[in-house]
């Protein structure tokens, strides 16, 4: 039974600290999106042509905290 | 579903409920043909995108018609996009990029109404779709480019002692792609509906305040649009890189 809740509560802190991945997801999808607005005021007419490589930088630094909230859901739902 | 044991804090919040999948006729187990759920909105999914593309263009007028315009407006931009990234030896796989893009679009919108089942909010169905983008990429490329498909791991732009350390990274972040192509789409629609229905709980425990949490609810609604076609944008997109890596892996 000791094990048991052991097991439980390390589940529930383990889902906690797997979250923290989304952190990093957003100060990086924050880097990104700065740094494209920053380069775009100052080259507007250059902008334009990168919003697709906008988006794949945003999906990529999103990807590795989207890998922790999968983590946490994986640890809350299905061990 | 753990759920029945994480409602003692007297909040009772299942945020994970509304992506079960259940048999639309009868009880009983899931086998390999049984309609369920999931089925029924795959085939909304098909019926609305036909409503569109089939229904919607019948008129083949000079001046289009608001629907039509819309369907144009789609292919045009989806066009537009595989010409950039593939160039025009690209156009033969726009009709099976269209197919994703436009079936990733509906599946993500038509989850957004109230009640209805998100398809693509299920890693069975995404890494489907991935699988079969990374199995087109793998066959193409040595079919297109014989053994000089391996080039693509082979960098010629390194120094000669670094390029095995950077086959080997090459290898592993090629054979992540599936995994990551999936992931990012079912993620991002499983963590926008769950965010969704955590909020909801909190509507009907704050009596009065709950008008708080529901104006939250109708602005992450908003956002939740503006993902569901950023996803599939997204996922078309990548698809488009990654067959770029097939047809010219020497750069």
């Amino acid at each position: 039974m000791e094990a048991e809740a052991a097991a439980l509560l390390g589940k529930y802190i383990g889902a906690g600290m797997a979250c923290t991945a989304m952190g990093g997801a957003g100060v990086g999808v924050g880097h990104v999106v700065g740094n494209y607005l920053s380069g775009a005021l100052r080259n507007p007419a250059a902008a334009k042509e990168q919003t697709a490589t906008l988006f794949l930088g945003i999906a990529f630094a999103e990807a590795l905290g989207i890998f922790g909230f999968l983590i946490a859901m994986l640890l809350m739902f299905a061990v | 579903m753990a759920s029945s044991e994480a409602s003692g804090g007297g909040l009772s919040i299942h945020p994970m409920e509304q992506f079960e999948i259940t048999p639309l006729f009868g009880e009983g187990e899931l086998g390999l043909l049984t309609v369920t759920n999931s089925t029924l909105w795959m085939a909304l999914v098909l019926a609305a995108v036909c409503a569109l593309l089939i229904f919607g263009m019948r008129g083949r007028a000079l001046v289009p018609t608001r629907v039509q315009s819309m369907a144009e407006i789609l292919y045009g931009f989806v066009r537009q996009m595989v010409t950039d990234v593939l160039g025009e030896e690209g156009v033969k796989f726009f009709p099976y990029i269209f197919t994703l893009f436009v079936f990733i679009l509906f599946s993500n919108l038509l989850g957004l109404i109230p009640y209805s089942f998100t398809i693509t909010s299920h890693i069975a169905v995404t890494g489907v779709l991935a699988l079969l983008v990374f199995g087109t990429v793998i066959t193409l490329g040595f079919i297109k480019n014989g053994l000089g498909f391996l080039k693509l791991f082979w960098i010629d732009a390194a120094p000669l002692a670094l390029r095995p350390i950077l086959a080997v990274i090459e290898l592993i972040s090629f054979f992540v792609r599936p995994l990551s192509h999936s992931i990012r789409l079912a993620g991002n629609m499983m963590a926008g509906h769950a965010v969704l229905k955590v909020f909801a709980a909190f509507v009907p425990a704050l009596s009065i305040f709950g008008i708080l949490p529901l104006a939250m609810m109708v602005a992450m609604t908003g956002l939740e649009v503006l993902v569901a076609c950023v996803q599939a944008y997204i996922f078309a997109i990548l698809t488009c890189i990654y067959l770029n890596d097939a047809l010219h892996p020497g750069h």
